[in-house]
């Protein structure tokens, strides 16, 4: 019952090889690496292998099936031992969705978030127009703060009249 | 899972005096997200059952937080879940203005404006806290903590200077419970003790923030901000209003009926 592993870097890549195969569960046009959630893979000295995951945010339902597809994906990927850590400091922030997830959320209909600025007080102010991700018009409104899951807001064009979804900074 | 363990001076913060204090913020979510969660179905509109319900899942998941590192301070085994749903009315520590009734959506707004408000003025300042993990609980929920009140306030200002059935509405409800705020403000041994250990931030302090912060919504919202009274309110040391017990009943209704059920 041996099996060779292969090398410590090689292990690594592989990991985040199939982090990368991981969509987001609410959002599938991501995936979890472009969403900016795995914190770190590394090996311990004992050769454990430990991925450090971000909750986007704390009641997030999603968190749960992720840390699941995560554990799946790991064990498909044949890399041996390892551990999933949740790491809560510092906290998820969407400054960490990469331009390429970016893009993505963007193509999928979902506006994906302005950069946070000035540790987010201006949060609680009022919003800045979001374009419209149809027709590019800035003459759009928030219909609820809150959407289909806690990362999005519900807006509307007013110009082209489409609903659509903001990814919120945070 | 593990999260590292407690970085806290048991020689100034003994380990049961932790667990109390993190059991009053922890209860203070979890009865503040099960009471929201009653408007789901229910709101005025889709849009605020979506609202209500995004805000009740952030406060759950902070109590999952919390009540997860309590069972770990406490060190005999109980988990989230344990805590959760087997404990009695009495072992509850939250301040009672969480588990006040719904009323109409007005009342429902100035209950969380006025604890949206006190949770973003404590937890920002405790994302200094000498307690590694409760700096870190703080830091993730003061994010969400804000688009709440961003979504309350909103909502308040909107009701208070919006019609005059909506202004006197809001303005009732904020006479009926603005006295059950003082309770979250009243520094006992517990809450001293904490601060003193560098865990937690001073409530004096905490108050006059809170205090500036309500009324610049009040004012925008042209309401009135009614007087402090004396109050007999001792839900942090476990002595409740009549509310409590049918929030928990209904809570933990299946835990109690079937031990050890899971999903």
């Amino acid at each position: 019952m041996s099996t060779v592993l292969p090398d410590v870097d090689e292990r690594v890549a592989l990991v985040w090889n199939a982090l990368c195969a991981v969509p987001d569960p609410e959002i599938p046009a991501v995936n979890i690496v472009e969403l900016g959630l795995i914190r770190f893979v590394k090996t311990r000295a004992d050769g454990i292998l430990q991925v450090g995951l971000s909750p986007t945010y704390v009641g997030c339902p999603a968190t749960e099936v992720i840390r699941g597809s995560v554990t799946e994906a790991l064990k498909a990927a044949d890399i041996g031992d390892f551990e999933v850590t949740q790491v809560l400091s510092p906290a998820w922030t969407s400054d960490w969705i990469s331009a390429e997830g970016r893009r993505k959320l963007h193509a999928y209909g979902i506006v994906p978030p302005e950069r946070t600025v000035s540790n987010m007080r201006d949060v609680l102010r009022a919003n800045r127009p979001v374009a419209c991700p149809r027709c590019d018009s800035v003459d759009t409104e928030t219909l609820s703060q809150f959407g289909s899951t806690p990362c999005k807001a519900l807006h509307r064009c007013r110009a082209c009249l489409e609903p659509f979804e903001y990814f919120k900074c945070i | 899972m593990s999260l590292g363990s407690p970085a806290v001076d048991v020689h100034t913060a003994d380990a049961q005096s932790l667990f109390h204090y993190v059991l009053r913020l922890g209860d203070l979510s979890l009865v503040l997200g099960q009471r929201l969660g009653e408007w789901v179905g229910h709101s005025p509109a889709l849009e605020e059952d979506l609202g209500v319900a995004n805000i009740a899942l952030d406060l759950i998941g902070q109590a999952r937080l919390l009540l997860t590192y309590a069972g770990e301070v406490e060190g005999r085994g109980r988990d989230e879940d344990k805590l959760a749903y087997l404990r009695e009315q009495g072992a509850y520590f939250n301040a009672i203005l969480a588990e006040q009734p719904n009323g109409d959506f007005g009342q429902t707004i100035v209950r969380q404006v006025l604890i949206d408000a006190f949770q973003l003025e404590l937890y920002e300042r405790m994302t200094n806290s000498l307690d590694e993990r409760l700096a870190a609980i703080a830091a993730k929920s003061v994010k969400e903590i804000r688009y709440h009140l961003r979504y309350s306030s909103g909502w308040l200002v909107r009701l208070g200077d919006g019609t005059e059935e909506s202004h006197a509405r809001v303005q009732s409800a904020l006479e009926l419970l603005w006295p059950y705020t003082v309770e979250l403000f009243a520094e006992d041994d517990l809450d001293r003790l904490m601060a003193d250990s560098g865990i937690a931030p001073r409530l004096l302090e905490v108050h006059d923030a809170w205090v500036r912060r309500i009324a610049a919504i009040l004012t925008e919202a042209t309401l009135q901000l009614p007087q402090d009274r004396p109050h007999a309110w001792h839900g942090k040391r476990g002595q409740h209003s009549e509310h409590l017990g049918y929030i928990l009943a209904e809570m933990q209704y299946l835990q109690r009926a079937y031990p050890d059920a899971r999903w």
